[in-house]
């Protein structure tokens, strides 16, 4: 019988703990994919972040680096200087990347590190248990945002992919969402591209994925696909940020 | 070999090349500048990296990065900089990575001044970051000194996969004396099977990590460390004991101020005092056996233990005298130095009341 699927090499088999609808078992597979379609696998170095991707390290299958909260490109960046011909990419959840971490984020793509970061948006804390993140949205309803998140208390939900763009040391920006089966497949696509830059030389390439939390957003997973579309979507609009040639 | 005349900091950073470290990651401050500033400019001469990092922390998670990809790594800072580094030293130490920190000392609590001192032992001493793990410590006391223990710092970390720290402070670093690097003797390294260099399809992955959920693992973990900083003790533990044989008083005193109580010596002879002094050059581990030793001789009446801070290490000293003899303390902070004058007057005291 024809073989027409089969699990990606990228990923060991290891059980994920993700929670049941959490979005993150379908980036690790695109990442995985990714590594393995481009034939990396062996050459790929993974920087794991602090919250709810903490063990990513047991489910890539490639060599691992964990890092402290928000220092991953950091670490990234210690790894790619001494190994420049490996492939090396952090995956990082909002609260490691746009709260404890901008400053390690905003250089490493200012220095232009040819790196490739994976970047989840959803919105909230996960692991900690559903506290407000930088990208939390105004309103949205947190544990340390009890009334729904106040501007005036509480400032604004921080656009990182928009931000990062602005950068010169940047080559490639792309925000993409995986709660529908077209969107996962123009996901695939980004992440792939992302590190067919970093084989290319070609620099920093960050791919920041809508993402749901369905345990902390207090809601079925079925419901999340769908408050992520209607109303992260329209804040974080998908889309190509930076591409350089 | 030749004598080349050098600063404090520049011989450490050309210690460091010579010893074979290839990237250095690092952020100002003062008294230490000198350090990336040579690497700067001489590491990308031997095929190098220098990268000024965007802050302490960053600096030190790019040596944690560089460290578990296998190089030869060093970081330098000062006093404040090294609280902001004590969070990566930690994850360093807990994934049991090698690679050389340098301190020079200043002056603090907060940003505290500019001037030398050596109030960061205790956070030298007793790991500085969050968890149970010690760094290996040195506290050259010479440039000279501040040449090989750094060549032998990276020999050591690889040894036991362990962070080492250089602790000097901002005298040793902006002093000038005339230096030689001869390599320290060859020690047999294991090697980094362990680092994450991709796996390359010749090997089984490898992870490293500081994170153990299950309490009975992290405590394996804790204790196999443990049982490695008993081999480090064993074997690592250095200190100079000079003029001990017939002392009246032991000084006990390291880096800056030991170079002070040698001076003082001489002057104390000749006011009829017998003074030794003991340096640990290893303040971590502590050489308490070197302390223990003299205070059991009958001639030594009390210890008196200099520094510059309000007293660190004296707790270790009288660790190591355990009672059996009194242990003084004089020491000045804020970037004080003690002047040979003010130990004496000490010193002249001590023994006003012992004798």
């Amino acid at each position: 019988m024809a073989v027409v699927y089969e699990k990606t090499k990228g990923l060991t088999d290891n059980t994920m703990h993700y929670c049941p609808g959490c979005t993150h078992g379908i980036a690790h597979k695109l990442v995985g994919e990714s590594l393995e379609e481009l034939n990396v696998l062996d050459k790929a170095v993974g920087v794991a972040p602090v919250g709810c991707s903490v063990f990513a390290y047991e489910y890539f299958n490639c060599d691992m680096h964990e890092a402290a909260h928000g220092r991953a490109p950091a670490v990234a960046t210690g790894v790619k200087r001494v190994l420049p011909d490996n492939i090396v990419f952090t995956y990082q959840g909002d609260g490691d990347l746009a709260s404890i971490g901008t400053a390690e984020i905003v250089h490493a793509a200012a220095r232009g590190e040819n790196i490739t970061v994976i970047f989840i948006n959803n919105a909230i804390y996960g692991m900690t248990g559903g506290q407000m993140a930088p990208t939390t949205l105004l309103g949205q309803v947190t544990t340390t945002s009890p009334y729904g998140r106040d501007a005036a208390q509480a400032g604004y939900p921080i656009k990182m992919s928009e931000m990062l763009a602005t950068l010169e040391g940047v080559h490639y920006i792309e925000r993409v969402s995986v709660h529908d089966v077209k969107h996962i497949r123009q996901a695939k696509k980004a992440i792939k591209k992302a590190f067919e830059n970093q084989v290319n030389k070609k620099g920093f390439s960050m791919v920041e994925v809508l993402s749901t939390c369905p345990t902390n957003w207090g809601m079925t997973p079925i419901e999340s696909l769908g408050w992520l579309k209607e109303n992260m979507m329209p804040f974080y609009p998908l889309g190509v940020y930076k591409e350089g040639e | 070999m030749e004598k080349v005349l050098m600063k404090g900091n520049e011989a450490i950073a050309e210690a460091a090349i010579q010893a074979g470290c290839n990237f250095f990651f690092g952020y100002p401050i003062t008294p230490q500048n000198e350090i990336p500033a040579y690497m700067a400019k001489k590491l990308p001469k031997v095929g190098g990296t220098f990268l000024q990092a965007e802050s302490e922390v960053s600096a030190i998670n790019m040596v944690y990065g560089a460290a578990g990809a296998g190089a030869r790594v060093m970081t330098s800072s000062s006093s404040p900089g090294i609280s902001l580094k004590a969070e990566g030293i930690s994850y360093i130490a807990g994934a049991e990575l090698p690679c050389v920190i340098v301190n020079i000392v200043r002056g603090g609590p907060g940003l505290g001044g500019i001037q030398p001192a050596q109030s960061d032992y205790f956070q030298a001493t007793r790991g500085g970051g969050h968890g149970d793990y010690h760094l290996v410590v040195y506290a050259p006391s010479t440039l000279q000194e501040m040449v090989s223990l750094t060549m032998e710092a990276f020999d050591v970390a690889d040894q036991y996969r362990n962070p080492v720290m250089i602790l000097g402070d901002g005298m040793l670093g902006q002093m000038m004396e005339p230096v030689s690097f001869e390599k320290p003797s060859e020690r047999e390294l294991p090697e980094k099977d362990w680092a994450t260099t991709g796996c390359d399809g010749s090997r089984p992955r490898n992870i490293i990590n500081s994170l153990h959920i299950d309490p009975e693992e992290l405590e394996k973990m804790v204790d196999r460390t443990f049982d490695k900083y008993e081999v480090i003790k064993k074997n690592e533990t250095r200190v100079e004991a000079y003029n001990c044989e017939d002392a009246d008083i032991i000084v006990a005193a390291y880096g800056t101020t030991a170079r002070i109580v040698k001076s003082v010596i001489e002057a104390a002879a000749e006011k009829g005092l017998k003074v030794g002094l003991i340096r640990p050059i290893t303040v971590w581990p502590f050489p308490y056996d070197e302390m223990q030793k003299w205070a059991e001789k009958e001639h030594v009446k009390a210890f008196l233990t200099v520094e510059m801070s309000k007293g660190q290490m004296v707790e270790d000293v009288r660790l190591g005298v355990e009672g059996r003899k009194p242990v003084h303390f004089y020491g000045r902070t804020g970037g004080m130095v003690p002047t040979p004058d003010g130990i004496l007057e000490k010193l002249e005291t001590i023994m006003g009341e012992v004798m």
